[in-house]
Protein backbone atom coordinates (compact mmCIF):
# COMPACT_ATOMS: atom_id res chain seq x y z
CA UNK A 1 0.00 0.00 0.00
CA UNK A 2 1.19 3.46 -0.81
CA UNK A 3 3.44 5.04 1.78
CA UNK A 4 3.32 9.15 1.63
CA UNK A 5 5.69 11.61 3.79
CA UNK A 6 6.14 14.94 4.37
CA UNK A 7 8.80 16.79 6.34
CA UNK A 8 8.48 20.58 7.60
CA UNK A 9 11.70 21.99 8.43
CA UNK A 10 12.02 23.74 11.78
CA UNK A 11 8.65 23.77 12.66
CA UNK A 12 8.32 21.86 16.29
CA UNK A 13 4.97 21.44 18.19
CA UNK A 14 4.18 19.27 21.26
CA UNK A 15 3.67 15.36 21.29
CA UNK A 16 0.22 15.83 23.01
CA UNK A 17 -0.75 18.60 20.08
CA UNK A 18 1.01 16.10 17.51
CA UNK A 19 -0.80 13.02 18.56
CA UNK A 20 -3.92 14.79 18.12
CA UNK A 21 -3.44 15.78 14.63
CA UNK A 22 -2.16 11.76 14.34
CA UNK A 23 -5.92 10.71 15.37
CA UNK A 24 -7.43 13.20 13.49
CA UNK A 25 -4.95 11.99 9.93
CA UNK A 26 -5.77 8.46 11.09
CA UNK A 27 -9.86 9.05 10.55
CA UNK A 28 -9.76 9.85 7.05
CA UNK A 29 -11.28 7.52 4.93
CA UNK A 30 -8.46 5.87 3.16
CA UNK A 31 -6.29 6.32 5.39
CA UNK A 32 -4.52 3.10 6.27
CA UNK A 33 -1.98 4.22 9.26
CA UNK A 34 0.05 7.59 10.06
CA UNK A 35 2.69 8.96 12.10
CA UNK A 36 2.85 12.51 13.08
CA UNK A 37 6.28 12.99 14.82
CA UNK A 38 9.39 15.31 15.32
CA UNK A 39 12.24 14.24 13.74
CA UNK A 40 14.57 13.30 16.94
CA UNK A 41 16.36 9.80 16.79
CA UNK A 42 14.23 8.01 18.73
CA UNK A 43 11.23 9.21 16.68
CA UNK A 44 12.98 7.81 13.47
CA UNK A 45 13.87 4.69 15.14
CA UNK A 46 10.05 4.34 16.00
CA UNK A 47 9.51 5.13 12.87
CA UNK A 48 11.46 1.87 11.33
CA UNK A 49 9.62 -0.23 13.96
CA UNK A 50 6.51 0.64 13.12
CA UNK A 51 7.01 0.10 9.03
CA UNK A 52 6.05 3.96 8.40
CA UNK A 53 9.92 4.93 7.43
CA UNK A 54 10.91 6.38 3.75
CA UNK A 55 14.61 7.09 3.03
CA UNK A 56 14.00 10.89 3.06
CA UNK A 57 12.67 10.58 6.53
CA UNK A 58 15.79 9.80 7.94
CA UNK A 59 17.32 12.98 6.91
CA UNK A 60 15.05 15.03 9.50
CA UNK A 61 16.15 16.62 12.67
CA UNK A 62 14.72 17.03 16.12
CA UNK A 63 13.31 20.40 14.61
CA UNK A 64 11.66 19.23 11.81
CA UNK A 65 8.12 17.57 11.76
CA UNK A 66 7.54 14.08 10.15
CA UNK A 67 4.15 13.42 8.96
CA UNK A 68 4.32 9.62 7.11
CA UNK A 69 0.83 8.02 5.70
CA UNK A 70 -0.59 4.77 4.60
CA UNK A 71 -3.40 5.14 2.44
CA UNK A 72 -5.86 3.28 -0.28
CA UNK A 73 -3.72 4.96 -3.00
CA UNK A 74 -1.01 7.42 -3.87
CA UNK A 75 -3.77 9.91 -4.50
CA UNK A 76 -5.23 10.03 -1.54
CA UNK A 77 -2.04 10.15 0.08
CA UNK A 78 -0.96 13.22 -1.51
CA UNK A 79 -4.53 14.70 -1.26
CA UNK A 80 -4.42 14.56 2.36
CA UNK A 81 -0.65 15.51 2.44
CA UNK A 82 -2.02 19.10 0.83
CA UNK A 83 -4.22 19.45 3.74
CA UNK A 84 -1.50 19.52 6.68
CA UNK A 85 -1.60 23.16 7.12
CA UNK A 86 -5.30 23.14 7.95
CA UNK A 87 -4.82 20.33 10.60
CA UNK A 88 -1.29 21.80 12.30
CA UNK A 89 -3.90 25.10 12.54
CA UNK A 90 -3.43 26.47 16.40
CA UNK A 91 -0.43 24.54 17.05
CA UNK A 92 2.39 26.95 17.53
CA UNK A 93 4.68 26.06 14.65
CA UNK A 94 5.31 28.55 12.29
CA UNK A 95 3.16 31.51 12.33
CA UNK A 96 2.46 32.18 15.90
CA UNK A 97 5.13 34.62 16.95
CA UNK A 98 6.55 33.09 20.19
CA UNK A 99 7.87 34.81 23.20
CA UNK A 100 10.41 32.44 25.09
CA UNK A 101 12.20 29.49 23.35
CA UNK A 102 14.53 28.68 26.10
CA UNK A 103 14.80 28.18 29.67
CA UNK A 104 16.92 31.15 30.28
CA UNK A 105 14.93 33.51 28.29
CA UNK A 106 11.75 32.43 30.56
CA UNK A 107 13.84 33.21 34.01
CA UNK A 108 15.11 36.46 32.02
CA UNK A 109 10.97 36.96 32.37
CA UNK A 110 10.54 35.72 35.73
CA UNK A 111 13.23 36.02 37.38
CA UNK A 112 10.88 35.40 40.78
CA UNK A 113 10.63 31.57 39.43
CA UNK A 114 10.93 28.94 41.90
CA UNK A 115 9.76 26.08 39.83
CA UNK A 116 10.82 24.87 36.28
CA UNK A 117 7.68 22.21 35.04
CA UNK A 118 9.36 20.40 32.12
CA UNK A 119 8.10 18.22 29.47
CA UNK A 120 10.14 17.86 26.74
CA UNK A 121 11.60 14.98 25.03
CA UNK A 122 13.35 12.63 27.35
CA UNK A 123 16.17 12.44 25.18
CA UNK A 124 16.80 16.32 25.91
CA UNK A 125 15.09 16.47 29.55
CA UNK A 126 18.17 15.60 31.86
CA UNK A 127 19.75 18.82 30.23
CA UNK A 128 17.27 21.29 30.62
CA UNK A 129 16.78 19.95 34.47
CA UNK A 130 19.78 19.91 35.03
CA UNK A 131 19.88 24.10 34.03
CA UNK A 132 17.17 24.90 35.83
CA UNK A 133 19.03 23.07 38.98
CA UNK A 134 21.68 25.65 38.44
CA UNK A 135 19.28 29.00 38.07
CA UNK A 136 18.50 27.21 41.67
CA UNK A 137 14.57 26.59 40.49
CA UNK A 138 13.21 23.04 41.81
CA UNK A 139 12.49 20.99 38.83
CA UNK A 140 8.79 19.13 38.21
CA UNK A 141 9.69 16.77 35.95
CA UNK A 142 7.16 15.10 33.80
CA UNK A 143 9.16 13.68 31.01
CA UNK A 144 9.87 9.97 30.96
CA UNK A 145 12.88 8.42 29.01
CA UNK A 146 15.88 9.65 31.42
CA UNK A 147 17.82 7.09 32.62
CA UNK A 148 18.56 6.10 35.78
CA UNK A 149 21.83 7.56 35.66
CA UNK A 150 20.93 10.97 34.89
CA UNK A 151 18.28 11.08 37.68
CA UNK A 152 20.45 9.75 40.52
CA UNK A 153 22.91 12.53 39.17
CA UNK A 154 19.94 15.68 39.12
CA UNK A 155 19.19 14.17 42.00
CA UNK A 156 22.45 14.24 43.72
CA UNK A 157 22.99 17.84 42.56
CA UNK A 158 19.62 18.64 43.74
CA UNK A 159 20.22 17.96 47.09
CA UNK A 160 23.58 19.73 47.66
CA UNK A 161 21.67 22.89 46.63
CA UNK A 162 18.71 22.05 49.08
CA UNK A 163 15.97 21.79 45.52
CA UNK A 164 13.55 19.27 44.89
CA UNK A 165 13.29 17.05 41.80
CA UNK A 166 10.02 15.94 41.42
CA UNK A 167 10.51 13.27 38.77
CA UNK A 168 11.24 12.02 35.81
CA UNK A 169 8.03 10.51 34.95
CA UNK A 170 6.48 12.21 37.55
CA UNK A 171 2.44 12.58 36.61
CA UNK A 172 1.51 14.47 39.18
CA UNK A 173 1.92 16.49 42.72
CA UNK A 174 -0.20 19.10 44.36
CA UNK A 175 2.30 21.80 46.19
CA UNK A 176 -0.18 24.29 48.65
CA UNK A 177 -3.56 23.63 46.74
CA UNK A 178 -1.84 24.14 43.37
CA UNK A 179 -2.32 21.13 40.93
CA UNK A 180 0.85 20.37 38.54
CA UNK A 181 0.65 17.72 35.68
CA UNK A 182 -2.43 15.05 35.62
CA UNK A 183 -3.59 16.80 39.03
CA UNK A 184 -7.38 16.81 40.34
CA UNK A 185 -8.87 20.02 41.96
CA UNK A 186 -8.99 19.16 45.88
CA UNK A 187 -9.01 21.46 48.54
CA UNK A 188 -5.75 22.12 51.11
CA UNK A 189 -6.25 20.54 54.35
CA UNK A 190 -4.01 18.77 56.49
CA UNK A 191 -2.73 15.82 54.72
CA UNK A 192 0.54 15.56 53.20
CA UNK A 193 1.37 12.43 51.01
CA UNK A 194 4.25 11.41 48.75
CA UNK A 195 5.06 9.08 45.83
CA UNK A 196 6.22 7.92 42.88
CA UNK A 197 2.55 6.95 41.27
CA UNK A 198 0.41 9.71 39.73
CA UNK A 199 -2.41 8.15 39.62
CA UNK A 200 -2.29 6.43 43.37
CA UNK A 201 -1.18 10.05 44.71
CA UNK A 202 -5.02 11.10 42.96
CA UNK A 203 -6.88 8.83 43.71
CA UNK A 204 -5.83 9.20 47.17
CA UNK A 205 -6.17 13.02 47.33
CA UNK A 206 -9.28 12.86 45.54
CA UNK A 207 -10.99 10.65 48.29
CA UNK A 208 -9.01 12.33 50.90
CA UNK A 209 -11.36 15.38 49.51
CA UNK A 210 -14.26 13.55 48.72
CA UNK A 211 -14.36 12.62 52.15
CA UNK A 212 -14.37 16.43 52.53
CA UNK A 213 -10.78 16.62 54.22
CA UNK A 214 -7.89 18.20 52.30
CA UNK A 215 -4.42 18.38 51.42
CA UNK A 216 -1.64 19.98 52.78
CA UNK A 217 1.10 19.28 49.57
CA UNK A 218 1.50 15.88 47.70
CA UNK A 219 4.87 15.60 46.69
CA UNK A 220 5.17 13.39 43.22
CA UNK A 221 8.88 11.57 43.19
CA UNK A 222 9.25 10.15 39.96
CA UNK A 223 8.47 6.49 39.44
CA UNK A 224 11.80 5.27 40.19
CA UNK A 225 12.45 7.51 43.20
CA UNK A 226 12.21 4.02 45.73
CA UNK A 227 14.19 1.57 43.36
CA UNK A 228 17.76 1.21 44.80
CA UNK A 229 19.74 2.68 42.32
CA UNK A 230 18.18 5.78 43.31
CA UNK A 231 17.43 5.89 46.81
CA UNK A 232 14.45 7.12 47.55
CA UNK A 233 16.31 10.53 47.41
CA UNK A 234 13.01 12.31 46.36
CA UNK A 235 11.32 10.61 48.95
CA UNK A 236 13.38 10.98 51.61
CA UNK A 237 13.55 15.01 51.33
CA UNK A 238 10.08 15.01 51.09
CA UNK A 239 9.49 13.12 53.95
CA UNK A 240 11.65 15.62 55.92
CA UNK A 241 10.09 18.72 54.53
CA UNK A 242 6.24 17.69 55.35
CA UNK A 243 7.39 16.58 58.43
CA UNK A 244 8.72 20.26 58.99
CA UNK A 245 5.71 21.60 57.14
CA UNK A 246 3.53 23.75 60.03
CA UNK A 247 0.24 22.94 57.71
CA UNK A 248 0.72 19.42 57.41
CA UNK A 249 -0.18 16.57 60.47
CA UNK A 250 0.38 13.66 58.54
CA UNK A 251 2.29 12.27 55.95
CA UNK A 252 1.17 9.44 53.68
CA UNK A 253 2.92 7.61 51.61
CA UNK A 254 1.11 5.85 48.55
CA UNK A 255 3.85 3.60 46.45
CA UNK A 256 4.76 0.27 44.58
CA UNK A 257 7.25 -1.81 47.19
CA UNK A 258 10.29 0.26 47.48
CA UNK A 259 13.71 -1.38 46.58
CA UNK A 260 15.08 -3.58 49.82
CA UNK A 261 17.88 -1.22 50.81
CA UNK A 262 15.90 1.85 49.75
CA UNK A 263 12.68 0.39 52.33
CA UNK A 264 15.15 0.07 55.06
CA UNK A 265 15.86 3.44 54.50
CA UNK A 266 12.52 5.10 54.66
CA UNK A 267 11.33 3.16 57.42
CA UNK A 268 14.73 4.01 59.50
CA UNK A 269 13.55 8.02 58.61
CA UNK A 270 9.66 7.34 59.58
CA UNK A 271 11.35 6.14 63.16
CA UNK A 272 12.12 9.90 63.55
CA UNK A 273 9.22 11.70 62.33
CA UNK A 274 7.30 13.96 64.61
CA UNK A 275 3.83 13.08 62.57
CA UNK A 276 1.94 10.33 61.85
CA UNK A 277 2.86 8.75 58.78
CA UNK A 278 0.85 6.08 57.29
CA UNK A 279 2.33 3.85 54.56
CA UNK A 280 0.41 2.07 51.86
CA UNK A 281 2.99 0.13 49.46
CA UNK A 282 0.90 -1.87 46.99
CA UNK A 283 2.04 -5.36 46.67
CA UNK A 284 4.84 -5.37 49.07
CA UNK A 285 4.37 -9.13 50.77
CA UNK A 286 6.52 -9.05 53.79
CA UNK A 287 5.56 -7.68 57.00
CA UNK A 288 6.29 -3.68 57.74
CA UNK A 289 8.07 -3.52 60.99
CA UNK A 290 6.34 -1.68 63.61
CA UNK A 291 8.19 1.50 64.17
CA UNK A 292 6.34 3.03 66.41
CA UNK A 293 2.84 4.01 67.21
CA UNK A 294 2.51 6.97 65.26
CA UNK A 295 3.18 4.34 62.04
CA UNK A 296 0.30 2.60 60.47
CA UNK A 297 1.27 0.05 57.34
CA UNK A 298 -2.04 -0.21 54.48
CA UNK A 299 -3.19 -2.47 52.03
CA UNK A 300 -4.82 -0.40 50.07
CA UNK A 301 -4.81 2.95 49.34
CA UNK A 302 -8.90 3.53 50.87
CA UNK A 303 -7.25 2.31 54.28
CA UNK A 304 -4.47 4.48 53.94
CA UNK A 305 -7.48 7.40 52.97
CA UNK A 306 -9.23 6.12 56.08
CA UNK A 307 -6.14 6.10 58.44
CA UNK A 308 -4.44 9.22 57.28
CA UNK A 309 -8.21 11.07 57.52
CA UNK A 310 -8.17 9.18 61.50
CA UNK A 311 -4.43 10.51 62.31
CA UNK A 312 -5.70 14.36 62.05
CA UNK A 313 -8.85 13.87 64.18
CA UNK A 314 -11.19 13.31 61.39
CA UNK A 315 -13.70 10.29 61.18
CA UNK A 316 -14.29 8.96 57.91
CA UNK A 317 -17.45 6.98 58.54
CA UNK A 318 -19.36 9.87 59.09
CA UNK A 319 -17.85 12.25 56.03
CA UNK A 320 -17.85 9.41 53.39
CA UNK A 321 -19.64 9.92 50.14
CA UNK A 322 -21.25 6.57 49.07
CA UNK A 323 -21.73 4.99 46.13
CA UNK A 324 -25.70 5.24 46.59
CA UNK A 325 -26.52 2.12 46.52
CA UNK A 326 -26.71 -1.18 48.83
CA UNK A 327 -23.61 -3.65 47.94
CA UNK A 328 -25.45 -6.28 48.18
CA UNK A 329 -28.29 -6.05 46.02
CA UNK A 330 -26.40 -4.62 43.52
CA UNK A 331 -24.27 -8.07 44.09
CA UNK A 332 -26.77 -10.19 43.55
CA UNK A 333 -28.39 -8.22 41.00
CA UNK A 334 -25.37 -7.83 38.72
CA UNK A 335 -24.58 -12.12 39.92
CA UNK A 336 -27.54 -13.46 38.17
CA UNK A 337 -26.29 -15.10 35.43
CA UNK A 338 -23.20 -15.83 36.22
CA UNK A 339 -22.35 -19.15 34.99
CA UNK A 340 -18.99 -21.27 34.45
CA UNK A 341 -19.17 -20.69 31.06
CA UNK A 342 -18.30 -16.81 30.58
CA UNK A 343 -17.02 -16.43 33.60
CA UNK A 344 -13.99 -14.10 32.98
CA UNK A 345 -12.70 -10.53 34.42
CA UNK A 346 -11.09 -8.20 31.82
CA UNK A 347 -9.57 -5.18 33.75
CA UNK A 348 -8.71 -2.60 31.20
CA UNK A 349 -7.18 0.38 32.90
CA UNK A 350 -5.52 3.81 32.27
CA UNK A 351 -4.12 4.49 35.14
CA UNK A 352 -1.20 1.88 36.12
CA UNK A 353 -1.44 1.66 39.82
CA UNK A 354 -5.40 0.62 39.93
CA UNK A 355 -4.36 -1.96 37.28
CA UNK A 356 -1.56 -2.92 39.86
CA UNK A 357 -3.89 -2.35 43.37
CA UNK A 358 -6.27 -4.72 41.77
CA UNK A 359 -4.25 -7.48 41.44
CA UNK A 360 -2.79 -7.18 44.43
CA UNK A 361 -6.29 -7.34 45.89
CA UNK A 362 -7.00 -10.16 44.05
CA UNK A 363 -4.04 -11.86 44.87
CA UNK A 364 -4.47 -11.19 48.90
CA UNK A 365 -7.60 -13.28 48.10
CA UNK A 366 -6.03 -16.45 46.73
CA UNK A 367 -6.84 -15.22 42.97
CA UNK A 368 -3.73 -14.81 40.61
CA UNK A 369 -4.50 -12.34 37.29
CA UNK A 370 -2.83 -12.10 34.44
CA UNK A 371 -1.38 -8.76 33.07
CA UNK A 372 1.07 -7.06 30.93
CA UNK A 373 2.23 -5.00 34.30
CA UNK A 374 2.24 -7.66 36.67
CA UNK A 375 2.90 -8.03 40.47
CA UNK A 376 4.86 -11.22 40.24
CA UNK A 377 6.65 -12.01 36.56
CA UNK A 378 5.00 -15.72 36.04
CA UNK A 379 1.90 -13.72 35.94
CA UNK A 380 2.96 -11.78 32.61
CA UNK A 381 0.95 -12.12 29.47
CA UNK A 382 1.96 -13.83 26.87
CA UNK A 383 0.89 -10.73 24.49
CA UNK A 384 -0.44 -7.87 25.72
CA UNK A 385 -2.90 -8.34 23.01
CA UNK A 386 -4.40 -11.29 24.04
CA UNK A 387 -6.49 -11.95 27.06
CA UNK A 388 -7.68 -15.45 28.57
CA UNK A 389 -9.33 -15.76 32.02
CA UNK A 390 -9.01 -13.42 34.45
CA UNK A 391 -6.55 -10.38 33.31
CA UNK A 392 -6.02 -7.01 33.82
CA UNK A 393 -4.20 -4.82 31.27
CA UNK A 394 -2.52 -1.36 32.19
CA UNK A 395 -2.82 0.34 29.10
CA UNK A 396 -0.76 3.43 29.95
CA UNK A 397 2.11 0.92 28.88
CA UNK A 398 4.49 1.90 26.28
CA UNK A 399 3.36 -0.91 24.46
CA UNK A 400 0.26 1.44 24.06
CA UNK A 401 1.94 4.88 24.16
CA UNK A 402 4.57 4.31 21.36
CA UNK A 403 3.60 7.34 18.85
CA UNK A 404 -0.11 6.76 20.72
CA UNK A 405 -1.69 9.07 23.52
CA UNK A 406 -1.73 7.82 26.63
CA UNK A 407 -5.17 6.63 27.56
CA UNK A 408 -6.10 9.98 30.18
CA UNK A 409 -6.26 12.21 27.29
CA UNK A 410 -7.53 9.67 24.60
CA UNK A 411 -9.89 6.67 24.90
CA UNK A 412 -9.72 5.27 21.29
CA UNK A 413 -7.13 2.74 22.12
CA UNK A 414 -8.80 1.68 25.06
CA UNK A 415 -12.18 1.67 23.37
CA UNK A 416 -11.23 -0.37 20.40
CA UNK A 417 -10.32 -2.79 23.14
CA UNK A 418 -13.43 -3.29 25.04
CA UNK A 419 -14.72 -4.09 21.67
CA UNK A 420 -12.38 -7.03 20.83
CA UNK A 421 -12.73 -8.17 24.59
CA UNK A 422 -17.01 -8.27 24.28
CA UNK A 423 -16.30 -10.60 20.93
CA UNK A 424 -14.03 -13.10 23.57
CA UNK A 425 -16.99 -15.36 24.95
CA UNK A 426 -15.25 -15.62 28.43
CA UNK A 427 -15.84 -12.15 29.35
CA UNK A 428 -18.10 -12.10 32.04
CA UNK A 429 -17.22 -8.95 34.31
CA UNK A 430 -15.15 -5.81 32.32
CA UNK A 431 -13.72 -3.61 34.83
CA UNK A 432 -12.78 -0.01 33.79
CA UNK A 433 -11.35 2.94 35.34
CA UNK A 434 -11.89 6.95 34.55
CA UNK A 435 -9.60 9.97 35.53
CA UNK A 436 -10.42 13.32 35.98
CA UNK A 437 -8.27 16.06 36.72
CA UNK A 438 -6.37 18.99 34.89
CA UNK A 439 -4.45 18.04 31.53
CA UNK A 440 -6.54 14.49 31.10
CA UNK A 441 -9.47 13.68 28.77
CA UNK A 442 -12.18 16.44 28.87
CA UNK A 443 -14.79 14.00 28.23
CA UNK A 444 -13.23 10.58 29.61
CA UNK A 445 -16.34 8.78 29.85
CA UNK A 446 -18.02 10.09 26.94
CA UNK A 447 -15.23 8.72 24.90
CA UNK A 448 -16.03 5.18 26.09
CA UNK A 449 -19.57 5.47 26.22
CA UNK A 450 -20.53 4.20 22.53
CA UNK A 451 -18.08 1.24 22.83
CA UNK A 452 -19.27 0.33 26.36
CA UNK A 453 -22.96 0.68 24.59
CA UNK A 454 -22.09 -1.43 21.67
CA UNK A 455 -20.46 -4.22 23.73
CA UNK A 456 -23.54 -4.63 26.09
CA UNK A 457 -25.33 -4.77 23.26
CA UNK A 458 -22.77 -7.62 20.90
CA UNK A 459 -22.98 -9.65 24.54
CA UNK A 460 -26.99 -9.24 24.61
CA UNK A 461 -27.44 -9.99 21.35
CA UNK A 462 -25.60 -13.61 22.23
CA UNK A 463 -27.48 -14.90 24.91
CA UNK A 464 -24.57 -13.82 27.61
CA UNK A 465 -24.76 -11.32 30.30
CA UNK A 466 -22.27 -8.92 30.84
CA UNK A 467 -21.55 -6.50 34.18
CA UNK A 468 -19.65 -3.24 33.49
CA UNK A 469 -17.98 -2.09 36.43
CA UNK A 470 -16.25 1.68 36.46
CA UNK A 471 -13.80 3.76 39.38
CA UNK A 472 -13.85 7.16 38.94
CA UNK A 473 -10.82 8.94 40.61
CA UNK A 474 -11.78 13.05 40.33
CA UNK A 475 -13.46 15.39 42.58
CA UNK A 476 -17.03 17.93 41.93
CA UNK A 477 -14.05 20.58 41.48
CA UNK A 478 -12.86 18.92 38.34
CA UNK A 479 -13.08 20.34 35.04
CA UNK A 480 -14.80 17.25 34.10
CA UNK A 481 -17.74 17.42 36.10
CA UNK A 482 -17.45 14.22 38.46
CA UNK A 483 -21.22 13.68 39.19
CA UNK A 484 -21.89 14.62 35.34
CA UNK A 485 -19.40 11.59 34.15
CA UNK A 486 -20.76 9.21 36.69
CA UNK A 487 -24.33 9.80 35.69
CA UNK A 488 -23.72 8.82 32.30
CA UNK A 489 -22.12 5.51 33.40
CA UNK A 490 -24.97 4.82 35.54
CA UNK A 491 -27.12 5.31 32.45
CA UNK A 492 -25.49 2.93 30.76
CA UNK A 493 -25.78 0.16 33.42
CA UNK A 494 -22.34 0.73 34.48
CA UNK A 495 -21.57 -0.05 38.56
CA UNK A 496 -19.77 2.71 39.32
CA UNK A 497 -17.35 3.53 42.69
CA UNK A 498 -15.48 6.47 43.97
CA UNK A 499 -12.95 4.11 44.60
CA UNK A 500 -10.93 1.61 42.56
CA UNK A 501 -10.22 -1.02 45.43
CA UNK A 502 -14.16 -0.73 45.73
CA UNK A 503 -14.42 -1.24 42.30
CA UNK A 504 -11.98 -4.51 42.24
CA UNK A 505 -13.68 -5.78 45.80
CA UNK A 506 -16.91 -5.86 44.28
CA UNK A 507 -15.13 -7.82 41.05
CA UNK A 508 -14.04 -10.35 42.75
CA UNK A 509 -17.23 -10.76 44.93
CA UNK A 510 -19.05 -11.06 41.51
CA UNK A 511 -16.65 -13.56 40.41
CA UNK A 512 -16.73 -15.58 42.97
CA UNK A 513 -20.67 -16.31 42.60
CA UNK A 514 -19.79 -18.76 39.96
CA UNK B 1 22.53 21.03 53.40
CA UNK B 2 19.81 23.74 54.74
CA UNK B 3 16.49 22.78 53.12
CA UNK B 4 15.36 26.41 53.79
CA UNK B 5 14.57 26.26 49.43
CA UNK B 6 12.89 23.16 50.13
CA UNK B 7 10.44 24.86 52.90
CA UNK B 8 9.86 27.95 50.91
CA UNK B 9 8.37 25.86 47.65
CA UNK B 10 5.78 24.52 50.28
CA UNK B 11 4.87 27.94 51.30
CA UNK B 12 5.47 30.74 49.25
CA UNK B 13 3.05 31.09 46.16
CA UNK B 14 4.64 29.33 43.21
CA UNK B 15 6.15 30.97 39.82
CA UNK B 16 6.57 28.30 37.41
CA UNK B 17 8.36 28.18 33.82
CA UNK B 18 6.77 26.09 32.07
CA UNK B 19 9.16 24.05 29.41
CA UNK B 20 7.07 21.97 27.06
CA UNK B 21 3.64 21.04 26.90
CA UNK B 22 1.63 24.12 26.89
CA UNK B 23 -1.32 22.26 28.56
CA UNK B 24 0.41 22.37 31.90
CA UNK B 25 0.83 26.35 31.98
CA UNK B 26 -3.21 26.64 31.11
CA UNK B 27 -3.87 24.52 33.69
CA UNK B 28 -1.51 26.11 36.12
CA UNK B 29 -2.98 29.61 34.78
CA UNK B 30 -6.17 28.77 35.41
CA UNK B 31 -5.27 27.97 38.96
CA UNK B 32 -4.40 31.55 39.02
CA UNK B 33 -0.64 30.82 39.29
CA UNK B 34 2.19 33.12 37.78
CA UNK B 35 3.27 30.97 35.11
CA UNK B 36 5.34 31.77 31.88
CA UNK B 37 5.22 28.83 29.11
CA UNK B 38 8.38 28.35 26.98
CA UNK B 39 7.83 26.88 23.65
CA UNK B 40 10.73 25.04 23.89
CA UNK B 41 12.85 23.78 20.61
CA UNK B 42 15.57 21.39 20.48
CA UNK B 43 18.83 23.24 20.60
CA UNK B 44 21.14 22.57 17.98
CA UNK B 45 18.80 20.91 15.93
CA UNK B 46 18.93 18.12 19.18
CA UNK B 47 22.51 17.56 17.75
CA UNK B 48 24.02 15.92 20.81
CA UNK B 49 27.63 17.19 19.55
CA UNK B 50 26.56 20.56 19.03
CA UNK B 51 24.51 21.08 22.35
CA UNK B 52 27.68 19.87 24.80
CA UNK B 53 29.76 22.68 22.64
CA UNK B 54 26.63 25.40 22.96
CA UNK B 55 26.70 24.52 27.13
CA UNK B 56 30.45 25.12 27.49
CA UNK B 57 30.06 28.36 25.44
CA UNK B 58 27.04 29.84 27.86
Amino acid sequence: MPLGFRILNNQYFDSVFLMRVNKRLSEEPGVQDSAVLMGSEGNKKLLVELDLSAPGVQQANANDLIVVLRADSEERCAEVLARLPDYLKGGGGEDVERRFRTLEAGIQEKPAANLAVISVPGEFAAREARKALEKGLHVFLFSDNVSIKDEKALKDYASTQGLLVMGPDCGTSLIGGVGIGFANAVRKGLIGALGPSGTGLQEFTCQVHNAGFGISHAIGTGSHDLSDQVGGITTLTGLDALDRDPGTEAIAIISKPPGTRTLETVMDRIKTCHKPVIACFLGLQTELPNTNKAFIPCDTIDAAVKASIHAIGGDLTTTSSVEGFDNKDMLSQEGAGISTVNKSLRGLFAGGTFCYQTQDIFRRNGISLKSNAPLQKDQMLEHPDHCSGHCVIDMGDDYFTQGRPHPMIDGTERAKRILQEARDPELRVLLLDFILGYNASRDPVGELAGAIHDAQDWVQQRGRRLSVIASICGTEDDPQELKLQERMLTELGVVVFRSNARAAQFCLDLIRQV
Amino acid sequence: MSMEKVDELLTKPLVVINLGLSGFADSLEAQEVEVIQVDWVPPAGGDSELMDILDKLM
